[in-house]
């Protein structure tokens, strides 16, 4: 198939990559949660610019295909732009900023606000696949521990947190355990968004670029954050609503709005917002 | 109102079309040519085609030209191309031995069988600025005297002298039917083989391995190198097609070898003998090559049965962040929006203040 840029392959990637990474993600669904190897490419964007979700989606695009980028919630953030754009020239696929338009959904930083459906699949972009990785540097190491699910470290760690802070003091990327096997990154997503990845019905792949690794949550798959008895796990409430439409059950950004510190909060699920502002306009009208 | 985030698709028009004004500079001035890159800037060319991992002279000065001079920036574009070429042949090794050599040196003897060569080299120049290059002067008719052409001699390595007397330990080559490590098409693993090991150092930053290189001779994983050789000139690179009895050379690339000889005082396994780190690049690239051996030999240390202790000996460490697209890449993405971690943390931060506050207070009431 030749692709729509020229001198390139259809979506970028040659065919063989492509079937290579088709492999990789098929184990990756095999074993929930387990970091697959894979021999990543130079893509002709930047490694933290969401190479590994890039590749991910090149190679299970097809023409018939609806992609949706968001970068921290939004269709309009330069970086979801860049990338959208990317798939629009080399894979000529039709791209939309809504969610429940999308069978492809490749995402930096959230979940969106809107369930996803089966059929429907989330891609992620992730800077470091490692869950330990800050509590062991080695990949000889972490390797070994996961493999004999020693994850005994992980829950000392977030035992320090409790005894000297009085909670688990993370917020983002907060670590979750997988078909209750693997523990896993789930990417730097507020942990906010945690519990959407539990039992969805969307195929939810991740992909690692730089350090050369894909994992993958199945359909309706267990996805537990880590927590204890006493210190049930809990996600972050705003006192405010979102000023453009009014939601109560999103997750808000901060925006600062003058230079004496005032500050507004909106949802950052662009689309999430645009629909909720659109019915509130229809029922005024009406 | 809210706007920040909004019309990124037109910011990200006119901030291409800005740089493409930047990068032509000043209209008065001429545009360069890519032969003048390639003849004239020919360092960062082999830089860039060695970083890069493609022997192609003309892409590489293109790639300087796109990058407006930043390297490192060119070594990605050439990568990004270079990933999407289809692969016809895997060639047969390069013998350096029969290098048409256009330099080469040994410090580790006076002379040696076919001599010093000191070839274009900056090391005996004095680095006072040449205002007479500021100004373009016509070239200057060849000198019939020097330019007497020299007889080949044969140049056998130095390494080769050295192992006749089993001095040098000896460069077993491995089981050539077993499938190469390919670092391009494969992740690292580690324990990483030699191959994968010279492979990631032939693409890893100079400037990474030139710190670490230099660290190893600063007491971090010393292991008291010698210069044996340094050669560089253009070597055939001959493919064996399956339907030929024979192999046929499809053509020359220019390069440089450092073969590091480094004093070693025997193990359980190994008598005392002298060991070897290896370097080798496109192009005129010494520092690059000397580093890439100083730092392969401080590797060596666990097959050498040395207790490894230092960043340069330590194999996860140096081939996990050797990579320079990699390393430019993460460190630059800090740049990319991180509004909804950030929030995230503000959340908490504000919440643990008040708990703290809330604390204190408490405290005080009692």
């Amino acid at each position: 198939m030749s692709g729509t840029e020229t001198g390139y392959n259809y979506a970028y990637l040659d065919e063989q990559t492509k079937r290579m990474l088709r492999r990789v993600i098929l184990k990756a669904v095999a074993i929930p949660g387990y970091q697959v190897p894979f021999g990543n490419r130079e893509m002709p964007m930047p490694h933290g610019w969401g190479t590994g979700g890039i590749q991910v989606t090149a190679s299970i695009i097809g023409p018939d295909d609806v992609l949706k980028v968001i970068d921290q919630g939004a269709d309009d953030t330069t970086n979801a732009v860049s990338i959208r754009s990317f798939f629009a020239k080399t894979a000529g696929v039709a791209t939309t900023t809504r969610t429940e338009e999308a069978t492809i959904v490749q995402t930096r930083h959230r979940i969106p606000e809107k369930p996803l459906k089966e059929g429907q699949i989330l891609v992620y972009q992730v800077p470091i696949p490692e869950p330990l990785r800050w509590l062991e540097p080695r990949e000889t190491e972490t390797r070994k521990m996961h493999a004999l699910s020693e994850y005994g470290i992980m829950h000392v760690r977030l035992y320090e947190d409790i005894a000297t802070h009085g909670r688990i003091a993370t917020s983002y990327d907060y670590p979750v355990q997988v078909n209750e096997r693997y523990i896993m990154r789930p990417s730097p997503i507020p942990k906010f968004d945690n519990p959407k990845m539990d039992m969805n019905p969307a195929l939810q792949l991740f992909g690692a670029g730089r350090e050369k690794r894909i994992y993958a949550v199945p359909p309706y798959t267990k996805v537990k954050s880590l927590d204890f008895d006493d210190h049930p796990f809990e996600v972050q409430r705003w006192d405010e609503s979102c000023a453009l439409c009014g939601a109560t059950d999103s997750f808000l950004d901060e925006i600062v709005t003058s230079d004496r510190g005032d500050r507004m909060f909106v949802c950052s699920d662009s689309d999430y917002c645009g629909d909720r502002q659109a019915a509130r306009r229809k029922e005024a009208a009406e | 109102m809210y706007v920040s985030v909004k019309g990124g698709e037109r910011a990200i028009a006119a901030a291409h079309k800005l740089l493409a004004e930047e990068r032509r500079g000043d209209p008065e001035v001429p545009e360069l040519t890519l032969p003048q890159i390639e003849q004239q800037l020919s360092l960062a060319v082999t830089r860039v085609m060695s970083e890069g991992a493609l022997y192609d002279p003309e892409l590489a000065a293109l790639a300087i030209k796109q990058a407006r001079g930043d390297l490192v920036e060119a070594i990605f574009l050439l990568r990004a191309y270079r990933t999407t070429l289809p692969r016809f042949a895997t060639s047969l090794p390069i013998d350096t031995g029969r290098m048409d050599v256009r330099r080469r040196v040994s410090a580790t003897f006076k002379d040696i069988p076919g001599g010093q060569v000191l070839g274009p080299t900056f090391d005996y120049t004095h680095r006072l600025l040449d205002f007479d290059l500021a100004e373009p002067k016509p070239v200057a008719a060849p000198d019939a005297e020097e330019s007497e052409p020299q007889a080949a001699q044969p140049m056998p390595s130095v390494a080769a002298i050295l192992g006749q007397e089993g001095l040098l330990e000896p460069e077993e080559p491995g089981d050539e039917s077993a499938p190469l490590t390919d670092l391009t098409r494969e992740p690292l693993s580690f324990p990483a083989g030699r191959e994968a090991r010279l492979q990631a150092l032939a693409r890893g930053d100079e400037g990474f391995l030139l710190s670490l290189g230099y660290s190893t001779q600063r007491g971090y994983g010393r292991n008291h190198p010698f210069a044996g050789e340094i050669r560089m000139g253009d070597v055939t690179v001959e493919i064996q097609p399956e339907e030929l009895p024979f192999p046929i050379g499809i053509g020359e690339i220019e390069v440089t070898e450092c073969q590091m000889v480094n004093s070693f005082k025997g193990s359980k396994t190994k008598p005392p003998q002298f060991t070897r780190g290896y370097g080798l690049t496109f192009g005129h690239g010494e520092r690059k090559a000397m580093s890439m051996a100083l730092v392969d030999r401080a590797l060596r240390c666990r097959e050498l049965g040395e207790e490894p202790s230092s960043p340069a000996q330590d194999e996860e460490f140096v081939l996990y962040h050797c990579d320079s697209l990699e390393a430019s890449g993460f460190v630059q993405h800090l740049k990319l929006p991180h509004y909804v971690d950030f929030q995230s943390e503000l959340v908490m931060v504000r919440e643990m203040r008040e708990r703290a506050a809330a604390a204190r207070k408490a405290e005080a009431a009692e």
